[in-house]
């Protein structure tokens, strides 16, 4: 095995482990703020149970999204030498100011949440979770500054083989930052509200706390299918986009080989064959990738081959398409999960406004396995963006193979690798085991454990409260 | 005229100043559990003592990283990369002390409790003993090439200077730990860690020495910068002595700031003696990387020092209130970890 692909391979299973829970946080941390801002305005107990209850989970959560985060900030030095002597200059900015900007802040306000319900006032308690959760969504700003760069760069000229910035604005104006950025906390929010909509619905089935659940359901459902046209209009902007940064990557998600048809049609199904070239069998939607692409019922949308004799020119000889299957399924996979989550959030917002959810079991119990739903999109989302650049790391500017560290050795990487993989299996074992303790414990539990549990003074103020 | 490379050199040189002082004493606590913490309850008190605190004290780190990373890329590239093996244990060893706080509590049972605490002692006592391992070899200077690339051997890393080193910083957190658990704490366990620290500023004073004593032989830690690291390490070694004075005379919390200016000095003495290098070629001198020749432009360094100088304040601000929002001694009621 070599060098590189043991990088790779570190770096796509470091970072997919490490978005799997950084949606949740930054999706259940926005949900726990809104519950508690109604339990400040309404003055209802039942919304700091809430608050209280999903806020639980979500720190379990957030501690796996920070620890695994910190090899994120380390490991383009480690594995990626001479990607990060390249770039420095202008994707450290970003990564540099995440950290001084939102990391500071998600931290110290999450401790002054977490230890804070009884020191300090309503409101400013409630100011705390808030500013965790603008901390949250400035991370996810800063870090896809420095992604869309890679996918995009801009504002750098190139001084002694080496990227320089040279307009800050236009790092963080970048176009592909702006359907990236929407498109992700989207995407977030919503694996948070089919993570509460799912967890609630298996409480429903369960008929436990059902008021406390109920509500819990109606809210996320609420957040849920606006998060879910959220992600459908910034992933169409995204697309339309991606005409025109990255065209090799729209070609090789439609596994579009040769230019397309006028008007291009959309390919849900292609038995793609990569050494000859071509798709043995395709199932298309005409008219549909010209909407797609360019909002008309006509226009071609140029293909893999065009491209590469064009890049061949423009860059010299090599091989400038990237694995066609994985950007292929991974944008299908992507995209229907997207579509079954509106239909069912739909379905689901239906239902509690009728207030009908209690004898709807069969959407309840589709609700429980769509909590997996935005994870799979997510992943599958993140594979196309990243494996579709390829053989770049910055789009047109360096490659994958000359980023890598020329100093780490294979044992060296094999050793990493199995460590971080081990420690990363054990942390997920963890967490679900915990996810389903707490889940099955309920709401109430907390209430009759109150905060401490060390001996219980029956006369102490805390346990007369109802 | 300062330029914005050397200010850079300042400013991570500060973050981490400011993460040995805050997470210094995080670490310490950590190790303290397997030695003053006798029961369960005792141990959650100790835990509690950081609760609030650790995951910010830790983003200086964070910042420190990413501050190397735009303003120095090539230091950034060489160092993490050259340091491979030694930054994937201290990546283990975060990421198993971070979940534990959070974990620990969570099931009543005493195998998981025992676990979590062990995972937290490992965890605590590793990045300290890491960082002084690298901050030692720094001092020394790797082979490294004419290409930046950084390739060493075994003994490069692991080696009497080098481990003296990691002991010497894992102590003084130690040390920094217990003194700041005097004044976290109450009752028994508050006499406790003050007992052990009267003791520990022994050990640290006489590693300390040792440390200072190897580095004669090994680095030009007296010759490169001598005017100003010398006076640097009277002060050290003057605040551990104020250390054991003030304790005696209960003054905890005075002591508290001499261990915390004797963690903060040594490791501004260490970047001292590296400057303007940010790492020391073996090699050659011709191969060093300084601060000059790791920089990035002007312009991003004119970037970053406005995004720095403007966020600063508040990030200090905020940090602390919450030190004074949680300012209250820790006594085993109101707990949550």
């Amino acid at each position: 095995m070599s060098e590189l692909f043991l990088a790779r391979l570190q770096f796509g299973a470091t970072t997919i482990f490490h978005f799997l829970f950084v949606p949740l946080s930054i999706g259940l941390v926005f949900m726990v703020a809104l519950m508690e801002t109604l339990y400040v305005v309404k003055k209802q107990e039942i919304y700091k149970k809430m608050a209280k209850f999903w806020g639980h989970l979500f720190l379990i959560n957030f501690a796996v999204g920070v620890v695994t985060g910190i090899i994120q900030e380390f490991q383009f030095g480690m594995n990626w030498s001479e990607y990060s002597r390249f770039v420095g200059d202008v994707f450290g900015a970003p990564l540099a100011i995440e950290a001084l900007l939102a990391f500071f802040m998600e931290s110290t306000f999450i401790g002054l949440w977490i230890f804070g319900w009884d020191r300090l006032s309503k409101k400013v308690h409630l100011l705390c979770i808030w500013l965790v959760s603008i901390g949250t969504m400035l991370s996810a700003f800063w870090i896809l500054a420095a992604n869309s760069f890679m996918q995009e760069p801009v504002g750098m000229e190139i001084n002694n083989g080496r990227a320089e910035m040279n307009d800050f604005g236009a790092l963080i104006t970048n176009p592909q930052l702006w359907v990236e950025f929407p498109h992700v906390v989207f995407g977030a929010l919503a694996t948070g509200a089919f993570f509460i909509g799912g967890v609630s619905a298996y409480k429903l089935l369960k008929k436990s706390e059902v008021t406390f659940f109920r509500k819990s359901f109606n809210i996320s459902m609420v957040i849920a299918l606006v998060s879910g046209l959220g992600i459908a209009f910034s992933g169409h902007a995204q697309a339309q986009h991606l005409m025109h940064s990255q065209p090799m990557k729209m070609a090789a998600s439609e596994a579009l080989w040769e230019d397309s048809a006028d008007p291009a049609p959309w390919t849900l199904f292609a038995d793609i064959d990569v050494e000859n070239q071509e798709n043995a069998l395709e199932i298309q939607i005409p008219y549909a990738l010209s909407y797609l692409t360019y909002e008309k019922f006509s226009g071609s949308v140029p293909g893999m081959l065009s491209l590469q004799a064009e890049y061949e020119e423009k860059y010299g000889p090599g091989n400038y398409i990237p694995p066609v299957k994985t950007t292929f399924w991974s944008f299908r996979i992507m995209v229907i999960a997207g579509m079954v989550m509106i239909l069912v959030s739909l379905l689901g917002l239906w239902a509690s406004y009728r207030n009908t959810i209690m004898e709807k079991k069969f959407l309840l119990k589709t609700m429980v396995g769509l909590i997996s739903f935005p994870f799979i999109a997510n992943t599958a989302g993140w594979i196309m963006t990243e494996i579709g650049r390829q053989p770049w790391t910055v789009f047109g500017y360096m490659t994958t193979s000359a980023s890598v560290s020329p100093n780490v050795t294979a044992e060296s990487l094999l050793f990493s690798l199995i460590a971080f993989t081990t420690i990363y299996l054990i942390l997920a074992i963890v967490l679900v085991y915990l996810f389903v303790r707490e889940i099955k414990k309920g709401a109430g539990y907390h209430d009759v454990q109150s905060d401490s549990n060390i001996s219980i003074d029956p006369f102490d103020k805390e346990v007369m409260q109802p | 005229m300062i330029e914005l490379s050397e200010l850079w050199f300042i400013l991570v040189a500060i973050l981490f100043v400011g993460f040995f002082f805050l997470e210094g004493f995080d670490f310490g606590v950590g190790m303290a559990g397997k030695f003053i913490g006798k029961n369960d309850l005792e141990r959650r008190m100790l835990i509690n003592t950081i609760g609030p605190f650790w995951d910010a004290n830790e983003v200086w780190l964070l910042t420190a990283g990413g501050a190397i990373f735009a303003a120095f890329p090539h230091w950034y590239a060489t160092m993490f990369s050259g340091y491979y093996i030694p930054f994937v244990i201290l990546l283990l060893a975060l990421i198993g002390r971070g979940v534990s706080f959070e974990f620990r509590g969570k099931v009543d049972s005493p195998t998981w409790i025992k676990t979590w605490d062990w995972v937290i002692f490992i965890g605590s006592i590793l990045p300290p003993f890491l960082f002084g391992v690298l901050f030692t070899s720094l001092l020394r200077g790797m082979p490294i090439d004419e290409t930046m690339t950084l390739q060493a051997g075994f003994t490069d890393y692991v080696n009497v200077y080098s481990v003296t080193g990691g002991v010497t910083v894992t102590l003084l957190c130690f040390l920094h730990g217990l003194v700041y658990l005097t004044i976290r704490t109450v009752g028994d366990l508050q006499q406790r860690a003050h007992r052990l620290a009267s003791i520990m500023v022994y050990p640290v004073l006489v590693s300390l020495v040792a440390f200072v004593g190897l580095s004669y032989f090994e680095t030009d830690l007296f010759t490169y910068r001598g005017e100003i690291t010398i006076p640097l390490i009277g002060l050290i070694v003057v605040a551990y002595l104020l250390v054991i004075v003030l304790l005696k005379k209960q003054r905890d919390g005075w002591a508290f700031a001499m261990s915390g200016a004797g963690i903060a000095l040594t490791i501004a003495t260490i970047f001292v003696a590296l400057f303007p290098r940010v790492m020391i070629s073996s090699i050659s001198s011709a191969y060093d990387l300084t601060v000059y020749s790791a920089a990035s432009g002007d312009y991003s360094l004119k970037v970053m020092s406005y995004v720095a100088l403007t966020l600063l304040p508040f990030v200090l601000g905020y940090q602390i209130w919450s030190y004074y929002v949680f300012r209250k001694r820790v006594d085993g009621k109101d707990m949550i970890y």
